[in-house]
C-alpha cells in the first residue's frame, strides 16, 4: 500500500491545502457517513438483538439498546438450540466446519501451488490447455456438476463423508488456487529456477525446498481465501457432507428456518454471529491481505 | 544415469504431479458436464435412464411455470443487483478517493459484509425486514403509524429484499476493486485536468471512467457469476417464498434434483445456466485474445 500512498495524492494534493470544510467536502463526508451507517446497521442490530430477552424484542424497538447484557441467547445458540431433531446448539456445526476447513485448505493450497509451479517452470505438453479448461471451471455453476458428482462419490463410498466433502472443496478450490500461484511464480525470475536445476535440483526438491518457502505472501493470501470461502460455503456442505458432518452454515440455517413454534430471534442472531465469527475475525486481522486475495481471485483468466 | 533415462524420469514426475489437475478437469468438470448434458436429453426421473427423448426436457422446462417465474426473478434480481453494486461501489470508491479522513476504517466498514456468508447475510436481513418486529414496526413506533415496509412477505416485492441484502454484501468488493483502479490512474492526468480547469466530476466521468474499463469488465463478470449462482441467500432469507415469489433457477434445480426427484428436468435447467455463463464469457475471452494479438 506504499505505492497507493504516493498515487493517493491525485485529487488529494489540491484538497490537502484547503482542509477547511467547503460544502463539497461536507457533502462527501455526509455521503460516506450515511453509507457507513447503512453498512454497519445489520451488524449493530445483530449484536444488540442477541443480548436482548424475548420480552424486549417483542416491544419492536429494533435499534434500542438491551436493558441488560443478557448472555442466555448465546448459551442457548451454542449448546441447546434445536436443528430439526437434535437440540445440541450450533457447537457441533462449529467443530464440523473446523474438520472440513482444515484439510480442505491445506490440500487445495498444496495442489494449487503444485499446479502453479508445474505450469510456470516446466514444459508439459497440453498443460496450458488443461489450465484453460480448469479456469473455465471457476465459472461453472455447481448445479451442473452436482448430480454426477453425487453418483460418482456414492459409487466409491465417499458420498456423505468427511473425506468426500474435503475432496469436493479441494476440486472446486483448484481453479482459483492454481491461478493465484501460477501468476505468483510467473513473477519469479526464471534464472533462479535454472540455477537450481544446474545445482541438480529435481522437480520435487525445487518445489518443496525453494519455491514453496518463497511463496509465503501467496500462501497467506490463499489461506485467507480458502478458510473464509470454505467456512462460508453452504450448498456443497449441504449436499456432500452428510448428516454427521453438516457445516456450521447449514446448521445455522436449520436452526433458524426449520424450527417450529415461537421464533427466538435473540438466539437466532447469536447463532448467526457465532457462525460469522471465524471469517469476520480473519477479515479484521488480515485487512489488506484479504483485499489482495479478492483482487487476485477477481482477475480470473 | 543416461540422459534419455533421466529425461524420461523427469517427464514421469511432472505428469504425476499434474495428475490431480488432469483428473479434476477431466472427471470433475468435463465428465460431469457431459453426464448432465446426457441426462438432460433422456427421460430420467429418480434415476438416470437411457431412454433418449431429444430436447423434450428443455421443452418441458420452459413450459414449467415455476421455471419461468424463477427466470423472471433472476432477471429482475440480476439487473438491479448489478446496477446497484456498480453504482454504489463506484461512488464509494470515488468518495473515498477524495483524501478523506479515516479512509482505512471506512474501507473496512464497506467491505466487512463480504466476509460474511450468504446464509448469515440472508438471516440478518430476514430479521431486519421482519414485518412485525423489524424496521417497519420500529419506524411506526417513531410516529409514522402508516409506514409500510412489508416487502419480505409481499409477493410482488420480496425479490427486492434479496437485492438489498445481496447489494449490502457485495458492493464493498466492487468498491475495493474500483478503488484499486482509481489509484492506478496516472497523476499527470489529474494535473493536466486541473491546469485546463476541468471540474473534477467531469474528469471522473469523461476520462477516469473510460480508463477503468478493464476493472469494469472484471467486476461485471464477478457480479454476473454471483447472479447465476444465487442460491444460499434466497434459501436463508425467504426459502423461495412467499409462494414461489422469490424462486430462482439455482434453487429450482436443487429442488428438482433432491426434493422432487426429477433429475432430467433439473439437468436441463443446469445446462441452461451453464450456457448463460458461457454466453457472457465467450465474447469477453474473445475480446481479450483479440487485444493480446493486436498488442
Amino acid at each position: 500500500m506504499n505505492a497507493t500512498a504516493t498515487t493517493l495524492a491525485t485529487p488529494a494534493a489540491a484538497a490537502r491545502k484547503r482542509r477547511h470544510y467547503s460544502p463539497v467536502r461536507l457533502g462527501t463526508y455526509a455521503f460516506l457517513l450515511s453509507a457507513a451507517i447503512f453498512f454497519l446497521m445489520p451488524l449493530y442490530v445483530m449484536l444488540i438483538t442477541s443480548f436482548k430477552s424475548m420480552d424486549e424484542i417483542r416491544l419492536g424497538h429494533l435499534f434500542g439498546l438491551p436493558g441488560s447484557l443478557n448472555l442466555d441467547a448465546w448459551r442457548i445458540a451454542w449448546s441447546s438450540a434445536c436443528t430439526g431433531l437434535a437440540c445440541e446448539g450450533i457447537q457441533g456445526g462449529f467443530w464440523n466446519s473446523i474438520k472440513i476447513v482444515l484439510p480442505s485448505t491445506v490440500l487445495s493450497i498444496f495442489l494449487g501451488a503444485l499446479n502453479g509451479y508445474a505450469l510456470s517452470f516446466w514444459r508439459a505438453r497440453g498443460a496450458n490447455l488443461l489450465f484453460g479448461v480448469l479456469m473455465l471451471g471457476a465459472f461453472i455453476p455447481v448445479q451442473v456438476m452436482m448430480f454426477p458428482l453425487v453418483r460418482v462419490l456414492a459409487s466409491v463410498g465417499l458420498f456423505s463423508s468427511l473425506p468426500g466433502i474435503v475432496l469436493i472443496h479441494t476440486m472446486f478450490g483448484m481453479p482459483v488456487m492454481t491461478l493465484l500461484f501460477r501468476n505468483y511464480y510467473a513473477s519469479i525470475p526464471l534464472e533462479l529456477f535454472k540455477a537450481a536445476r544446474i545445482d541438480g535440483g529435481g522437480f520435487w526438491r525445487i518445489f518443496l525446498q525453494l519455491m514453496l518457502p518463497m511463496s509465503t505472501p501467496m500462501l497467506i493470501v490463499a489461506v485467507i481465501m480458502q478458510v473464509t470461502g470454505i467456512w462460508n460455503d453452504y450448498i456443497l456442505g449441504l449436499v456432500f457432507a452428510g448428516r454427521d458432518n453438516l457445516p456450521m452454515t447449514v446448521q445455522l440455517n436449520n436452526i433458524i428456518n426449520t424450527t417450529t413454534g415461537e421464533r427466538l430471534y435473540n438466539v437466532n442472531m447469536a447463532a448467526t454471529i457465532l457462525t460469522s465469527l471465524v471469517p469476520l475475525s480473519i477479515y479484521l486481522v488480515s485487512g489488506r491481505w484479504f483485499v489482495r486475495g479478492i483482487a487476485a481471485g477477481a482477475v480470473k483468466g | 544415469m543416461s540422459k534419455a533415462k533421466r529425461g524420461w524420469r523427469q517427464g514421469f514426475t511432472l505428469y504425476t504431479a499434474l495428475l490431480p489437475m488432469l483428473l479434476t478437469v477431466v472427471f470433475a468438470y468435463l465428465g460431469t458436464i457431459a453426464w448432465s448434458l446426457k441426462i438432460s436429453l433422456t427421460a430420467s426421473r429418480t434415476f438416470p435412464s437411457d431412454q433418449f427423448v431429444g430436447l423434450a426436457q428443455y421443452v418441458r422446462l420452459f413450459a414449467n411455470e415455476r421455471w419461468q417465474v424463477s427466470l423472471e426473478h433472476l432477471a429482475v434480481f440480476g439487473l438491479l443487483f448489478i446496477i446497484a453494486c456498480l453504482v454504489i461501489g463506484f461512488l464509494l470508491a470515488v468518495f473515498i478517493d477524495q483524501n478523506v479522513r479515516g479512509e482505512g476504517i471506512l474501507r473496512a466498514i464497506f467491505l466487512y459484509p463480504y466476509a460474511l456468508s450468504f446464509v448469515a447475510t440472508g438471516l440478518v436481513w430476514q430479521w431486519m425486514l421482519n414485518p412485525t418486529l423489524g424496521l417497519q414496526e420500529t419506524v411506526r413506533q417513531l410516529g409514522f403509524p402508516n409506514f409500510e415496509f412489508d416487502w419480505l412477505v409481499n409477493q410482488d416485492k420480496v425479490i427486492y429484499t434479496v437485492v438489498i441484502a445481496s447489494v449490502w454484501q457485495a458492493s464493498g468488493v466492487v468498491m475495493a476493486l474500483f478503488l484499486a483502479g482509481l489509484r492506478g490512474v496516472d497523476e499527470d492526468i489529474w494535473k493536466a485536468a486541473r491546469i485546463d480547469g476541468i471540474p473534477r466530476w467531469r474528469v471522473y466521468f469523461s476520462i477516469v471512467l473510460p480508463m477503468l474499463a478493464p476493472t469494469f469488465a472484471t467486476v461485471f463478470v464477478l457480479l454476473w457469476v454471483a447472479v447465476i449462482k444465487l442460491y444460499d441467500a434466497v434459501v436463508a432469507m425467504t426459502q423461495g417464498g412467499p409462494g414461489d415469489a422469490s424462486e430462482v433457477p439455482a434453487k429450482f434445480i436443487m429442488d428438482h434434483l433432491f426434493g422432487r426427484a426429477n433429475i432430467g428436468l433439473a439437468s436441463a435447467g443446469s445446462i441452461v445456466l451453464l450456457l448463460s455463463v458461457l454466453a457472457l464469457l465467450a465474447p469477453i475471452a474473445y475480446a481479450r485474445n483479440h487485444a493480446k494479438e493486436r498488442a
